[in-house]
């Protein structure tokens, strides 16, 4: 199945994209979505935090799974206001 | 009322859209682009937001601080883009018939918008730039605009 990746700030600065499609078996999770990223993009996998994980514009668990998501986005700590 | 904008904060506009004739108090907060962080002397600051979340988020905090804290109605307007030192990035008016919930709504507002809203400011130096990505938001005082 196939999900839109987007990314933030200093996370798309790594990626060198903001947005970017990915096929994933059928039972993928948010962490296997990240998993299979990190392969790709070696860049994010130093982070000095956490991303947060949102699904179809919804904060999301990392063992959430993504069967029927078209959307994830990967959030770095929010620094809004 | 919620809404993500390029265009400057009218402050007008967000008592407008937060005043009724049942309210004694219109609480406003604005958050303003400070010209140092952390010591380095800021040039202006970049917001970007994860637009359709952002305001889905914001939406969520108006319906809870009503539902909280009892108050009439609640504005809230957050800049994207380029800000200059001295500008609102953010701007709040909690309407209510009397002013300790306009007060404690419109403080709540603003912490609970730092804490969950997706957008991510970048602080321009005169020698480059960072995004500001913190795991535990600075305190007031601290490096960051409120």
């Amino acid at each position: 199945m196939r999900v839109q990746v987007r990314f933030f700030a200093s996370l798309a600065d790594r990626v060198g994209a903001d947005v970017e499609s990915v096929d994933v078996p059928p039972g993928t999770d948010v962490a296997g979505l990240w998993s299979a990223l990190l392969g790709k993009h070696p860049g994010i996998g130093d982070l000095r935090w956490r991303p947060m994980a949102a699904c179809d514009l919804v904060y999301a668990e990392w063992d959430q799974k993504l069967d029927g998501v078209e959307e994830v986005a990967f959030l770095p700590p929010v620094s809004g206001g | 009322m919620v809404r993500l904008q390029a265009e400057p904060i009218q402050v007008e506009d967000l008592v407008r859209a937060a005043g009724s004739p049942g309210d004694g108090a219109i609480a406003v907060f604005l958050g303003t682009v400070r010209d140092q962080s952390a010591g380095r002397r800021v040039l202006y600051l970049e917001y970007q937001a994860y637009a359709p979340m952002a305001e889905s988020e914001m939406a969520r905090i108006e319906r809870e601080a009503i539902a909280r804290f009892g108050v009439s109605r609640v504005a809230l307007v957050h800049r994207t883009g380029r800000l200059e030192i001295g500008e609102a990035s953010v701007g709040i008016a909690v309407a209510s018939p009397h002013r300790a919930q306009a007060l404690e709504a419109c403080r709540w507002v603003i912490d609970e918008l730092k804490r969950s809203v997706p957008i991510w400011k970048k602080e321009h130096f005169e020698d480059g730039s960072v995004w500001v990505e913190e795991e535990e938001p600075r305190g007031e005082g601290g490096g960051d605009p409120p």
